[in-house]
């Protein structure tokens, strides 16, 4: 990783030295969003899913997408990796248009991009190795420098004991985490994640928001996150991933004096974005099914 | 949608996947251990119902037969009816029936279930091309497979039929065999092998995309399983008369 790189994900930006930062990204390539939704459209039958839909993920962002059940949330997730094309607008990926690439451009575009699944989507006749690995493998990587970073990954995720394990002996948890590690190896620049804490229990569902916050602070990760919980939102936005001086990653609160500046919330309602940017104008925000949907009742 | 413009779009689709798989074959990966793994479950899997429907349905077939060609004094040609009907027809049908109740069945629920618990999905994510890794291995592996089978199944076919005149009626071995060379001709034998390589076609491909295009959750596997099993089935037995008919034309024996 290098410094600037470290510096423009740092998320413990106070005021001033959020300012500074923003004076040091002399590299364009960081101007450029990871990810771009310019008025997508896209209807099954009758049914419009995403009704004009526009936004950015900037380099080393974290947009976590908020809405009920059926707003359109996880077809945001398909659209980006292709999986689905848009009616009309415009999908872009580093600057790159895809919203006509064949599947064989996509493929392309893919390998920069991780993807976490709802329920881990972990391929059951595969070990947890060569679940983590499967990329590696299609790659023709040798064994010798898979087994390394598969071994790399799954600590990240705190599971390197699971290695060897199936996918029916892990726990729902557990399923998350080597999805996540799956989704990780090869170091994608992008990470999707698809609803990662749902039906999980609390200490679990946080561990998943740590993980998407070690991307976000100490790798530089654009990333999109689905969620309807707001547990979620509170871990993301306002706790931020350290390492101290023995290695150790830890989590502090941003508390009065930091901000950050790397986590934008959208919300959606069928289809259309009814609310866009911090946590803090989120909570603050009138509009009635957000503050239904913020109080729970 | 009527049913005359989803039964298009069908086919459209199958032979789009068909043709995709089969263009798979001249890129990289080259998935052969895939294909080695399928050959496996789908060939040596299936050996133990080929060899019992094969032996029973050529010893059926002398029983049934047996008495009707007594009563006209060709008890003799047993051999020959046996071997032409099962090289001709009942190998092939059968055992393309067989394989599609246990194999077509088997590749639509693994590959629906996958779908439903978005492992296709996680695939193309992790940038596969599901129809290269999934369906080419599967399609090849048939090609092999069922003719192979379907040779095994005509041979203990032949050998059922023999065990049954031997045993049941005191028709002498040497008769039996020498009558099963005489109604065997080569035209049988490259009819016998064309049709289950058509068939495998036809198994894999409906399978494959009975499997992928799955929809609604595990209740959906059901369906689309049920719909393979049922949809290869009738067309293995309608595209058998179009075959043997063709195939009497292009042989030159009508």
């Amino acid at each position: 990783m290098s410094s600037s790189q470290i510096h423009i994900s740092s998320p413990s930006v106070s005021a001033n030295a959020a300012e500074s930062t923003f004076h040091e990204v002399d590299d364009l390539e960081r101007a450029i969003p990871s990810i771009e939704f310019r008025n997508v459209v896209l209807a099954f039958d009758e049914r419009v899913i995403l009704n004009n839909l526009s936004f950015k993920v900037m380099k080393g962002e974290t947009k976590i997408i908020l809405g009920g059940s059926g707003g359109g949330k996880s077809t945001i997730i398909k659209l980006v990796l292709g999986l689905l094309k848009p009616d009309s607008g415009q999908v872009l990926v580093d600057g790159e248009d895809i919203t006509y690439y064949s599947e064989d451009q996509m493929m392309k575009i893919r390998k920069k991009i991780g993807m976490v699944f709802q329920e881990g989507a972990l391929f059951d006749s595969l070990s947890v190795y060569d679940n983590v690995a499967y990329r590696l493998h299609e790659q023709g990587v040798p064994e010798e420098e898979v087994e390394p970073e598969v071994r790399r990954m799954l600590r990240f995720v705190n599971l390197e004991d699971a290695i060897d394990k199936m996918p029916i002996e892990l726990s729902g948890g557990m399923r998350r985490r080597v999805g996540i590690a799956r989704a990780l190896i090869g170091d994608p620049k992008i990470v999707l994640f698809d609803e990662p804490t749902a039906g999980l229990d609390p200490p679990t569902a946080r561990t998943i928001c740590e993980l998407a916050m070690k991307l976000r602070d100490l790798e530089d990760v654009s990333s999109i996150f689905v969620t309807h919980e707001m547990n979620n939102l509170d871990y993301i936005c306002s706790e931020y991933a350290v390492v101290d001086h023995e290695g150790k990653v830890g989590f502090e609160r941003e508390g009065e004096r930091l901000c950050l500046i790397n986590s934008k919330v959208m919300m959606m309602k069928e289809g259309k974005v009814i609310f866009s940017g911090t946590d803090e104008s989120l909570r603050r925000a009138e509009d009635p099914y957000i503050q239904k949907f913020l109080r729970g009742h | 949608m009527n049913f005359a413009t989803r039964a298009l779009l069908e086919l459209q689709e199958t032979t789009l996947l068909a043709s995709r798989a089969f263009a798979g074959l001249f890129k990289r990966p080259k998935y052969l251990a895939e294909t080695i793994a399928q050959m496996d479950a789908i060939g040596v899997g299936s050996l133990t119902i080929i060899i019992l429907t094969g032996f029973f349905t050529g010893g059926v077939l002398t029983v049934q037969t047996f008495p009707t060609l007594k009563a006209y004094g060709a008890q003799s040609q047993t051999g020959y009816l046996v071997a032409i009907s099962l090289v001709r027809e009942l190998g092939p049908v059968l055992c393309a029936l067989m394989v599609t109740g246990r194999v077509g069945s088997a590749i639509s629920a693994e590959l629906g279930s996958m779908v439903v618990s978005q492992q296709i999905d996680a695939m193309r994510a992790l940038g596969t091309d599901p129809t290269r890794k999934l369906v080419m291995p599967r399609l090849v592996a048939l090609l092999i497979s069922l003719p192979l089978l379907t040779v095994l199944a005509d041979v203990l076919g032949i050998v059922g039929g023999w065990a049954t005149a031997i045993g049941l009626y005191s028709v002498s071995s040497s008769v039996f065999i020498a009558a099963v060379r005489d109604g065997i001709t080569t035209d049988d034998l490259i009819g016998g092998i064309v049709k289950p390589l058509v068939f495998s076609l036809i198994i894999g491909t409906i399978a494959c995309r009975q499997g992928l295009h799955t929809e609604g959750g595990t209740v959906g596997v059901g369906r689309s399983t049920t719909r393979a099993v049922v949809m290869a089935s009738i067309i293995v037995i309608i595209a058998d008369y179009f075959l043997a008919k063709a195939l009497q034309v292009i042989l030159g024996t009508t």
